[in-house]
């Protein structure tokens, strides 16, 4: 069980030796977890040309098991917020992360979804996806690279891998008090209403001298 | 020799307990660990995020087929424009009659549709 203490390394690498394979639910269960994210399939912008290229043949995105793209966030693991996100659009995205089953994990890929990107100063942009819903690894980058799409993969999956089902430090999607819907921001007479959610935005403080 | 039909039955067994075990493990492991959280949101109909308005079930109005067969024949029209638009500077008048007639004749048949009121929309 997940709650027995931690198997000893050196015995377990013993064991394997004689053929022997011990290993415990927490790590056979975040081991199929990690190995079969599905993505929601969804692009926003020009983010979404390099998402897509790595799905394809060359960056082959199925060596991760994150090949099976959704078409329904019922069915998602993750969502890869790929590409500018406009205000109009900031609603929508929060929708369907919210219509994802948990745990679900969120991507923001380039320079866009992370903060605005080129179009920060623009009056239709939203300043960045993490204002409404938690994001679990950021891609900097216009656009990034696949080579930088797979590594955030990879990020996830060793986050993933880290993950515990019991005790303190559980992880949040297992932990009854912790929401798994963010609120849908609304169309206001300038912006988005409210501009952040109080609960998800932790942006970090710049402190000046 | 067991009964030759005995294998039908593992066979059976198998084919009911291979699709049942997933699903009965996921109860269990809803059961014990994970909590489900379920929500307005969540459990709303998903419309590519829209919020989803009106019925779902929408019935087409059965008038709807005469729209359908003058589209079909204007479609065709547009098929045979191409060639005769192609040739159009070397055909002979008596082609060129002939054609045109073939055009007259489907634009009669769209004002005779329209004057039957064929073509305002049917709610
Ligand atoms: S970060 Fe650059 S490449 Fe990506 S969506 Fe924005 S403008 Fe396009």
């Amino acid at each position: 069980m997940a709650s027995a203490p931690p198997i000893d390394e050196g015995l377990r690498s013993e064991l394997q030796k004689q053929g022997i394979w011990v290993t415990s639910m927490q790590e056979l269960y975040n081991w199929g977890r990690r190995n079969s994210i599905w993505p929601l399939q969804f692009g926003l912008a020009c983010c979404a040309i390099e998402m897509i290229a790595t799905a394809a043949s060359r960056y082959d995105l199925a060596r991760f098991g994150g090949e099976v793209f959704r078409p329904s966030p019922r069915q998602a693991d993750l969502m890869i917020v790929a590409g500018t996100v406009t205000k109009k659009m900031a609603p929508q995205i929060v929708r369907l992360y919210n219509q994802m089953p948990d745990p679900k994990y969120v991507i923001s890929m380039g320079a866009c979804a992370i903060s605005g990107g080129p179009f920060k100063q623009g009056y239709n942009v939203l300043k960045g996806i993490d204002r409404y819903i938690p994001v679990d690894v950021y891609i900097p980058g216009c656009p990034p690279r696949p080579e930088a799409l797979l590594h955030a993969f990879m990020e996830l999956q060793r986050k993933i891998d880290g993950q515990k089902l019991t005790g303190t430090g559980k992880a949040a999607f297992l932990d009854k008090t912790v929401p798994s819907e963010f609120p849908v921001p609304a169309f206001g007479a300038h912006d988005l209403e409210p501009p952040a959610n109080a609960d998800v935005f932790h942006p970090p403080k710049i402190e000046r001298h | 020799m067991p009964d030759p039909y005995f294998f039908l039955v593992i066979f059976g067994a198998v084919a009911f307990v291979f699709p049942v075990m997933p699903l009965a493990l996921a109860w269990l492991w809803r059961r014990f660990f994970q909590p489900p959280k379920p929500g307005a949101g969540k459990n709303a109909t998903y419309e590519c995020g829209v919020e989803s308005l009106g019925e779902a079930q929408i019935q087409f109005h059965s008038h709807y087929y005469l729209y359908a067969i003058i589209f079909l024949i204007f479609d065709v029209e547009a098929i045979f424009l191409v060639p005769f638009a192609v040739a159009f500077t070397g055909l002979p008048f008596g082609a060129f009659i002939a054609i045109l007639v073939f055009l007259l004749l489907l634009l009669e048949g769209l004002v005779w549709a329209w004057g039957k009121g064929c073509l305002s929309w049917v709610k």
